[in-house]
């Protein structure tokens, strides 16, 4: 029973892997990815692993996949053609000759275990309680740098998405940006000393002083610091 | 099933994945291929997870799977910010940084 | 005080002057020529001092040594500043402080005009100092230490006026060819410190007759290598071509470095190291032969150039080749007597030769010259008791000291009676060519320079000019200045040559054989460990005085064939000329040395150089080791460099196929 499910599984994994690599429009191996990692969820299953094949559902199929539906959408990207080098051959044969590699490896090494079905396991392998619970005690550390991680990649994507304003229009001209007298004793020693003795000359050549120093373009000054 | 059929399927998809991100042209979908060789991983981790009776690789493979995810967010936000700029979707067109 | 104390104070009266004049050169303007005189004057006295001293002492107690520090302690090599006051020293001190003094003296009104008058105040100082050390010192570091800083010294006075090309490429050959001294004194020093493990003299000549048996092969070598040193400080064939050129300096520096000093350094250093050529016959006979040859070949040279300094200069050389040749074959103290006569008459001819050369208002040609007679007189007469001297006439000191050596030479036999014989020709040809200098300049009709003398006005070139090519320059700094003076007007010359012109007279009589022996007998000292100094090898007064006799009389023959060739007959020179013009020829150009050595040594040296410069270096060198290794390097990282194509999918090919790798060698290294 397990066999046949294990068949399946398998087949439909490797079947969407497949179509990932082949498919030409992106939305079509974004949906061949999910259908891949469903049944890779159901593999996770047949080994005990019944937390990670929700959080693989879940968190993969449905976070993950769903953002990249939404990019996919945005981005477009279409047919394209295939790899027009060297690549186009060798990198099926690097793969090819990876996986013949591996194969031996696995197959020749003579790994224990490998015949057998698995080690004895108590009740409650796999449980999302004994799961949590290892996260807490003995891979704290890991727990912490995880969401850590994940902090800095979710600020990462926001700084590198973001639109900035200003940056789309070749009109701005950067020099009048640097040109603008900012507030009295702001800014860097450079550009103070520079703005100060552009206007102690200019005091000079008019004669009188002002006290406050560029003024009326306070708030922009404030918006570029 | 014996464990071994699962490490073969292991290996298959990885392999798959890497011949993926070796012959496409769109970042979108070497960045699925990427993915692809991940789940590879996961699967060998919860394999022997289960052969040895510890729960140590599926909680490893649950951190992989939170690097991943990482990984398309910041993967996705340059795709995003290159697709903005008007440049081609296309890994070889994009290829400044060389020397 | 003891020899030695004078001994050091003979050597701080120079260093004083030189450092005061060298320090303060822009402040001093005549002040350098008062302080330079009185220096050397201060350590006359001093080096009269030291033979008083030493002449209180016993004979046995006469080798005196003082050392200041321990100058050189490494390897087995134990140098002192240390000097050694014995008579050879003093004798040696003597001449070469009272000579210079006198030529200070004459230079302080000579140089007179010249805007470099202090630095060449300082620069005469610091020879002196050199050769001093050179006297003074006592083991083989400071006699070399002395030997390079003469030549330095002789370096820059050559070319003191140094905006002459001339001057500046003489004092480059003189320097070079010196230095070539220097190797071979420096090698000789080896050869015998390899053996005596002592550099001191005094410990050397100690250790020698244990040492070395008769003409071993390292002491000959070591002594052959001492005649270069010495044959290119006293200008020996074939190591001679830098003195005439060295005529280039002042006409003083001429007089005291090639002309009583220096260029005797060459006989002091057979003289001192005389217990080494004892044991090597080979080397003295070698030594001896040499010095003959010069002796002719500058004399035949000196019978055809015009230049009067030229003349001397060729005078000088063969002069010394008899110094040479007597002190080679074991007549110490004659060749040290002919030493400090020809000193007195030397020194005497050169500063007359400067004045008439002040006269002619630069210009040194002999074809220029004539008829000075009556308008310089007292030129006249030191040019004739100098050429009566250097001809060797009785009653003057040449006479007595020439023959000196002639006798000793005779009285040898065997090779070094031909060698004598030679020597009597070569007096022929000193008389020869010293009265030929002296009747073309000073009789027949009188020049336009001599009327323009006579009616009491120096000449006057109206545009400065270099007199050995014609070159046209100025009187400032580094050339001569514009005044020219005159013995007849200059009581420091008149003073400084009548002194010389005394001592060249009754100088001889120190030496009369049979009669007095003042100069052997206070040498004998230290000539006491050479038996070919004794008093076996010595002639008997009766040989003695009848060599005297027939120098004498070659040397009358001279003058008269001289008299009848230039004054009488003036035209036979120029039939001369004309009827042998290769011989001409081949006298004028100095026996074709000059091109000689240019083709066997500068051609080739050249040849090497360049050779080096288009193969070694720039193929070699810059093509192939630094070119190639930079070669190497750059198409390295340029190879790797097209592994960063910039395109992705390169990359991950490589992060495959490197983990295929790695997989492999796992996979292999655990079956």
């Amino acid at each position: 029973m397990s066999a046949a499910l294990f068949f399946i599984a398998a087949i439909i994994a490797i079947i969407g892997a497949i179509g990932v690599v082949t498919l030409r429009n992106p939305l079509y191996a974004v949906l061949a990815l999910v259908c891949h990692l469903v049944a890779l969820a159901a593999l996770f299953l047949l080994l005990r692993a019944e937390f990670v094949a929700a959080a693989q559902v879940v968190v993969y199929a449905g976070a993950v996949m769903v953002l990249y539906v939404f990019v996919v959408a945005y981005v477009g990207g279409g047919d394209e053609i295939k790899a027009g080098n060297s690549l186009r051959i060798l990198g099926p044969m690097f793969a090819v000759a990876l996986a013949i590699e591996l194969f031996i490896a696995m197959l020749g090494t003579g790994l224990s275990g490998i015949k057998g079905h698995g080690a004895r396991y108590k009740l409650g392998f796999g449980d999302p309680e004994h799961i949590g619970k290892l996260f807490l005690t003995d891979y704290l550390f890991a727990f912490e740098v995880a969401s850590l991680l994940l902090l800095v990649a979710a600020i990462g994507a926001i700084v590198l998405a973001r639109r900035r304003r200003g940056l789309e229009d070749d009109d701005v001209d950067f020099k009048t940006i640097r040109a603008t007298p900012r507030p009295a004793y702001t800014g860097t020693i450079a550009e103070a000393v520079g703005v100060r003795r552009v206007l102690e000359q200019l005091e000079q050549a008019h004669g009188g002083a002002s006290e406050l120093v560029g003024a009326p373009r306070d708030s922009e000054a404030e918006d570029e610091s | 099933m014996a464990l071994g059929w699962y490490l073969a399927v292991s290996v298959l998809i990885f392999c798959i994945g890497s011949g993926g991100v070796l012959v496409r042209r769109n970042p979108l979908v070497i960045l699925l291929c990427l993915e692809l060789m991940l789940n590879a991983g996961n699967l060998a981790l919860v394999t022997f997870a289960r052969m040895h009776g510890g729960e140590a690789g599926q909680i490893f493979a649950l951190i992989v799977m939170v690097v991943a995810a990482c990984e398309v967010t910041v993967g996705l936000g340059l795709i995003v910010a290159i697709s903005r700029r008007n440049l081609p979707i296309d890994v070889d067109e994009l290829h400044e940084l060389n020397g | 005080m003891s020899p030695t104390t004078w001994g050091w104070l003979v050597l701080l009266f120079p260093l004083l002057g030189t450092i005061t004049i060298g320090l303060g050169f822009r402040t001093y303007s005549r002040a350098a020529g008062v302080i330079g005189t009185a220096a050397i004057g201060l350590a006359f006295v001093c080096a009269v001092g030291a033979l008083i001293s030493l002449l209180g002492r016993s004979g046995a107690h006469r080798e005196v040594v003082s050392s200041l520090w321990n100058y050189d302690v490494s390897g087995g090599v134990d140098a002192g500043f240390q000097i050694l006051v014995d008579p050879i020293s003093v004798f040696m001190m003597l001449v070469v402080t009272g000579v210079s003094t006198l030529i200070h003296l004459y230079s302080t009104a000579y140089m007179r005009s010249d805007e470099g008058y202090s630095r060449y105040f300082a620069y005469l100082n610091y020879f002196v100092l050199s050769m001093l050390i050179l006297v003074l010192g006592g083991n083989f570091v400071m006699l070399i230490i002395g030997w390079a800083f003469v030549g330095a010294a002789s370096y820059l006075l050559i070319s003191f006026w140094y905006r002459r090309s001339s001057a500046t490429g003489a004092g480059i050959k003189a320097f070079v060819i010196n230095v070539l001294g220097d190797v071979g004194l420096v090698l000789g020093t080896f050869f015998i410190f390899r053996h005596t493990h002592t550099v001191s003299f005094l410990g050397s000549f100690a250790a020698a007759p244990h040492v070395f048996h008769n003409d071993s092969t390292d002491l000959v070598a070591g002594c052959l290598l001492f005649l270069v040193g010495a044959f290119a400080k006293s200008a020996q064939v074939p190591l001679h071509t830098w003195l005439p050129d060295a005529m280039e300096g002042p006409t003083p520096v001429s007089s005291l470095i090639h002309a009583a000093t220096m260029v005797t350094a060459g006989v002091y250093l057979i003289v001192r190291l005389h217990p080494l050529f004892q044991l090597a016959p080979t080397a003295g006979e070698v030594g001896a032969i040499i010095g003959c040859a010069t002796l002719l070949i500058a004399g035949t040279i000196a019978l055809v150039v015009t230049d009067i300094k030229r003349v001397i200069a060729y005078s000088t050389m063969s002069q010394i080749g008899y110094m040479i040749m007597g002190a080679s074959a074991g007549a110490y103290s004659a060749a040290l007597f002919h030493l400090m006569t020809h000193a007195f008459f030397k020194a005497l001819l050169f500063m007359a030769a400067g004045s008439i050369i002040g006269a002619m208002a630069g210009s040194q040609s002999l074809d220029r010259m004539s008829g000075f007679r009556k308008a310089m007189p007292f030129t006249f007469a030191c040019f004739i008791v100098g050429g009566l001297a250097l001809s060797g006439i009785p009653p003057f000191s040449g006479w007595l000291s020439k023959d000196d050596i002639i006798a000793y030479l005779n009285n040898r036999g065997g090779v070094y009676e031909v060698l004598g014989i030679l020597g009597y020709v070569g007096a022929l040809l000193t008389g020869l060519y010293t009265f030929r200098m002296i009747f073309r300049a000073f009789f027949g009709d009188p020049s336009p320079e001599a009327v323009e003398l006579e009616h009491g006005h120096i000449a006057h070139a109206e545009v400065p000019t270099n007199p050995a090519n014609g070159e046209v320059e100025d009187t400032e700094v580094g050339f001569p200045g514009p005044e020219h003076v005159i013995a007849e007007r200059e009581p420091a010359m008149k003073v400084a040559m009548g002194l010389l012109a005394l001592a060249a007279v009754v100088g001889g009589f120190l030496q009369l054989p049979g009669v007095d022996h003042v100069i052997q007998n206070f040498l004998s000292t230290s000539l006491s460990d050479a038996p070919l100094a004794s008093a076996a090898h010595e002639p008997s007064s009766s040989s003695a005085w009848a060599g005297l006799i027939i120098g004498a009389v070659i040397g009358l023959v001279g003058i008269t064939m001289a008299y009848g060739v230039w004054v009488r007959r003036p035209g036979t020179a120029a039939k001369f000329q004309a009827a042998l013009p290769w011989l001409h020829d081949f006298l004028v150009n100095k026996w074709y040395f000059d091109e000689a050595i240019d083709l066997v040594v500068v051609r080739p040296a050249l040849a090497i150089g360049r050779f080096a410069q288009s193969v070694l270096e720039r193929i070699v060198i810059s093509g192939g080791v630094t070119g190639g290794v930079t070669g190497v390097v750059r198409s390295g990282s340029a190879a790797v460099r097209r592994a960063q194509t910039g395109v992705l999918r390169f990359y991950a090919a490589a992060v495959i196929l490197g983990l295929s790798a790695v997989v492999l060698y796992f996979l292999i290294s655990s079956t």
